[in-house]
């Protein structure tokens, strides 16, 4: 086949005209491209630049510290340590979790019951997620894990804060504690902040710790951290520090809360201490105790078996929560409602022959043999029931409930503590809506000496101790200053009652320790300057039968501990100018004025003292006991607080 | 014959070829590939050795055979087409049936020291046959229904076999560079028109078949194009990678991030960033000044082929330097339109930047091819 060179020529030329063409098309998708390039790295850089941080830029919340709390005085009682941990994530142990977990066990302990339960966690979690696998190591373990870091790969030794009670056992119902926050604990809070998320994080579960979380918090702080793309951190972009919570500072005394605790001893009891001028709470002490820094570190199901098994009850704050017949010490309610409604005056008398019949029941006073007449101020001074029998029926359970209420009783006293108590200062409506019964003469009876329906919190009999020491409408206080900005309170209103009627009562109360036949007067201070003035109470649990009475009635040594009568006294002083009123309920502790009344005595007499009483306070014939009783005391040292180990 | 036609006395012979070499385009290529010399050592988080050092020696390899090619008469070429298309052919079917697996995909010869993929060999064969048969055929016979229809079926025999291991990319390069050489041998463009009809037909075919018993893609390829649509749907599983790409190289913004600075490419949010993805790490890192201008660079390759081939008088150096050129181009396009979102994801390299040695060293002989037809073009 032979071509002709203009044939060539022409083959030629549409290679041109084509290739120009082509040419043409590619151009057409290079421009194409070119556009592409231009809409998406120009005019849509800023959006693909936010989605490129939002890959590689995370926010790590930083846990703020807890805010501390201090006594009145300044002691530290809840403070944060150093804790140190060591974490492992599974990414960076190359795998085999379980060699590093062995080479590990031979700088700590660790049981081969943890190891297992941690490598089951290690299965469950993502690989890059670091497991806690020693919690609260010594500097001495921590140390020697830093030094053999190279040997334990994935290996991190951290430190953290978390919270530690320096007074242990002392203010646990007080304070509380902090734990791990739970999902029902999220569950009940709306939008709860990101930081409660945080696997370590601990909030307030009880107490002021829980009552007062908000305060104490304090605000996280972030971290910008750059991750790659399994999300591990490669560097720290930014950190912005977060804001301790707020410093707390409570009314206790933490050194006479210390006193009161161990004053109280093994009783299964409760103690409250109130300045009566201020209202602020000195001492709100539960027996027993038990250790809130087991709870922060996670408490072992035995020891809370124990503590729930317990028949003194360890976890309940028997001060506010704790109600119980106030028994005689009501009888200062039921007095002064009596002179406030003017059915008795100060020289009314009734004759007491030992028992009452109304309605056909008798009903007995707890002298068999009857006290003969009584006029008001006798009647506290020897607790005679008898004539708040008589009183009762001539005022009306109305009027003895309205005072009761004045005087603190079944109201609920507004405190940062945890399911405070309202007890009950029963009246005509409360049965009809409780029971739907009508109100007999004989509740009547047996609420004028406080058994029956009343039921009052210590707390509240202290308040009412308070109240009728001063006249003046006392509310309990527990915060004393945040961030030291004191906690200040309005002029406290007058309570509305005579004057003439209240010294009246005051008075009975003297008499009950001072005079020379009064119920509590073994229990008296002898120094004249502390002067103290009291009632004492002794509520049953028990009903007594016809048939054990009979028998007569059995003293309550011979009972099982929980049928036995509770032991209540009130007290303040000095008598003349007072400055502090005290509560004690000793649960099943027996009589009033054997049990309850020496140990107010010492309390308050150590709240007078600030400190250690000096032992010609009492009675000559009691000082080589308490004596005794000091020496064996393990107080802590009242000087001035050392901040070492405990600061945030 | 048509090299009766050329003044042969004028051609250069012997080392005087070298002065005689497309110069240029030498440079530019070098140009190119030096792109993904720094641009593997930046994905390689400043590492040498891992990627662009034995890129660097595949590159001194690849330009002394181009330089080599360069040499080689175009006689011999025109000679040895056939035979190097039919070699290819059998290669491919070799690979179905002893081939080696790779990256999910048989495309792997393993031939002692050298393992190659016989389809990228295919796409220089094909060029370089449909040249030759261009050039042999009657320029007033090229329109008519039987002589299309000879190298219709040309490249769709390779093409099948391509298809069945299965790679889309290839398969695609393997159309549009013969049918680029078809287009510049002057083929009727209603053949074109009618080919896209029935692309449009095909895909409108393929969409629908699916889930019923006579699907024509794997689940795979259709879950590609589910992705390519839209690739927010599954932005964590198939959409994750076109995701991460677009991701990187629209936050290059102006001028980048920065020399081994893009936050994509370094914490390894992007996939494959050494091989396909590479072009986003220099979007990212060098922003829209890096990107554009390597999509210079290639403009001007191509440029410069398309000039050489207007003005060479010999219709198989001609056709040949645009099929070269053209594939080239084809290269670089599905890439580019890939990463910025343009096109499914299907698995093809940046030409003379990704890290790989078959594209890189195919690619070089084929310069080689082109450059020989430029050095021995008729004067």
């Amino acid at each position: 086949m032979t071509k002709s060179p203009h044939d060539a020529l022409k083959n030629s030329r549409r290679v041109v005209r084509r290739g120009l063409l082509l040419g043409g098309i590619q151009l057409g998708v290079v421009m194409t491209l070119g556009l592409r390039l231009h809409g998406m790295q120009i005019k849509h850089a800023d959006e693909y630049r936010m989605l490129s941080d939002g890959n590689s830029i995370k926010i790590r919340l930083l846990p703020p510290a807890r805010g501390l709390i201090h006594d009145r005085k300044g002691v530290l009682i809840a403070g944060n340590e150093q804790n140190y941990r060591v974490t492992l994530t599974r990414e960076e142990a190359g795998g085999d979790v379980e060699s590093v977990l062995r080479r590990l066990s031979k700088l700590i302990p660790m049981s081969d019951a943890r190891m297992e339960e941690l490598l089951k966690e290690f299965s469950k979690e993502r690989a890059i997620t670091p497991i806690v696998l020693a919690d609260r190591l010594t500097w001495e373990e921590f140390s020697s894990i830093a030094v053999n870091a190279p040997a334990l790969p994935g290996v991190t030794p951290e430190s953290g804060l978390s919270r530690y009670y320096p007074r242990a056992y002392d203010l646990a119902h007080v304070l509380g504690y902090v734990s791990r926050v739970s999902d029902y604990d999220l569950s009940k809070i709306e939008n709860p902040e990101p930081v409660l998320m945080l696997p370590e994080f601990q909030i307030g579960k009880l107490g002021v710790e829980a009552k007062m979380e908000d305060v104490l918090r304090g605000t996280a702080g972030q971290r910008r951290v750059e991750v790659n793309n399994s999300g591990r951190e490669m560097r720290e972009l930014s950190r912005k520090e977060g804001q301790q919570g707020s410093t707390l500072q409570l009314t206790i005394d933490a050194g006479l809360q210390n006193y009161a605790e161990q004053r109280l001893g093994t009783e299964s009891a409760a103690a409250v201490v109130i300045d009566v001028q201020t209202g602020e709470l000195l001492c709100l002490c539960s027996s027993p105790s038990f250790d809130p820094n087991k709870f922060v570190r996670g408490i072992s199901s035995k020891d809370y078996t124990s503590l729930l098994e317990h028949n003194h009850r360890p976890l309940a704050d028997k001060t506010v929560q704790g109600v119980y017949p106030p028994g005689s010490t009501f009888k200062l309610a039921t007095l002064l409602a009596g002179l406030e409604a003017g059915v008795i005056n100060g020289g009314s008398r009734f004759f007491c022959p030992g028992h009452l019949e109304v309605g056909g029941r008798r009903f007995h006073c707890w002298r068999r043999g009857g006290h003969g007449q009584m006029d008001a101020i006798q009647s506290l001074e020897h607790s005679c029931d008898v004539y708040y029998y008589e009183l009762a029926q001539r005022v009306g359970i109305d009027r003895i409930a309205e005072m009761a209420r004045k005087l603190g009783i079944g109201v609920r006293h507004e405190l940062p503590l945890s399911a405070i108590a309202q007890g009950i200062a029963p009246d005509r409506a409360w049965k009809r809506e409780k029971y739907d019964q009508e109100w007999q003469i004989g509740d009547s009876l047996n609420a004028a000496i406080g058994q029956g329906f009343v039921l009052a919190s210590p707390l509240q009999l202290a308040v009412m101790t308070a109240r009728v020491a001063t006249g003046k409408l006392i509310e309990p206080r527990l915060i004393r200053a945040i961030d030291g900005v004191p906690q200040l309170h309005e002029e406290l209103p007058d309570l509305g009652v005579d004057p003439r009627n209240l010294k009246l009562v005051q008075a009975g109360m003297d008499a009950v320790m001072n005079s020379a036949r009064g119920t509590a007067r073994s229990a008296r201070i002898v120094a004249e300057e502390w002067r103290m003035a009291g009632k004492t109470g002794t509520s049953q649990v028990r009903n007594i039968t016809a048939a054990e009475r009979a028998r007569g009635v059995v003293s309550n040594e011979q009972l099982p501990w929980e049928r036995r009568d509770h032991a209540l006294f009130v007290c303040f002083a000095p008598y003349e100018a007072p400055r502090y009123a005290v509560s004690v309920v000793v649960e099943h502790g027996g009589g009033g004025s054997a049990v309850a009344a020496p140990i107010a005595r010492d309390i308050l007499l150590f709240t007078l003292a600030g400190g250690l009483p000096p032992l010609t306070a009492v009675p000559e014939a009691q000082r080589g006991e308490m004596e005794a009783r000091h020496n064996a005391m393990k107080l802590y040292s009242p000087q001035p607080p050392k901040q070492g180990r405990s600061q945030a | 014959m048509a090299y009766l036609d050329y003044q042969v006395a004028q051609i250069p012979t012997g080392w005087r070829k070298i002065l005689h070499l497309n110069w240029p385009l030498v440079f530019l290529i070098f140009a190119v590939a030096c792109y993904g010399f720094v641009m593997l050592y930046s994905v390689a988080g400043g590492d040498f050795e891992t990627w662009a050092e034995p890129q660097i020696y595949r590159f001194i390899v690849g330009m002394i055979l181009m330089i080599g090619l360069a040499f080689v008469p175009m006689w011999f070429w025109r000679g040895v087409s056939v035979f190097a298309y039919v070699l290819c052919l059998v290669l491919l079917a070799a690979v179905e049936l002893f081939g080696d697996i790779g990256m999910g995909a048989q495309r792997w010869i393993d031939i002692g020291p050298i393992q190659f993929q016989p389809s990228e060999l295919m796409k220089i064969a094909l060029v370089l046959l449909l040249a030759a048969y261009y050039d042999w055929l009657d320029a007033r016979k090229v329109s008519h229904p039987f002589w299309v229809l000879i190298p219709v079926l040309l490249i769709l025999t390779p093409t099948g076999f391509v298809m069945m291991q299965p790679d889309l990319g290839t398969s695609l390069m393997l159309i549009t560079g013969g049918g680029i050489v078809m287009f510049a041998a002057g083929v009727s463009l209603w053949y074109f028109a009618g080919v896209l009809l029935l692309i449009a037909a095909l895909v409108t075919a393929v969409m629908e078949s699916r889930d019923t018993e006579w699907q024509l893609l794997k689940d795979y390829q259709y879950r590609r194009i589910d992705t390519f649509l839209d690739p927010s749907v599954d932005p964590l599983g198939d959409g994750y990678n076109i995701t991460q790409a677009q991701i990187a190289l629209g936050s290059g913004g102006w001028s980048g991030r920065g020399f081994m600075q893009g936050t994509q490419s370094r914490l390894n949010f992007l996939p494959e960033k050494h091989t396909d993805f590479i072009f986003t790490v220099l979007a990212e890192e060098f922003g829209f000044v890096g990107a554009i201008s390597l999509l210079v660079l290639y403009s001007l390759i191509i440029g410069f082929c398309l000039f050489s081939a207007i003005t060479n008088r010999d219709r198989f150096g001609s056709l040949l330097t645009i099929g070269v050129g053209g594939t080239f181009f084809v290269y670089f396009a599905i890439n580019m339109g890939m990463v910025t979102g343009m096109l499914p994801v299907v698995g093809s390299p940046l030409p003379l930047v990704s890290y790989g040695g078959t594209a890189m060293m195919i690619l070089l002989m084929g310069f080689g091819m082109m450059q020989a037809a430029h050095v021995h073009r008729p004067r």
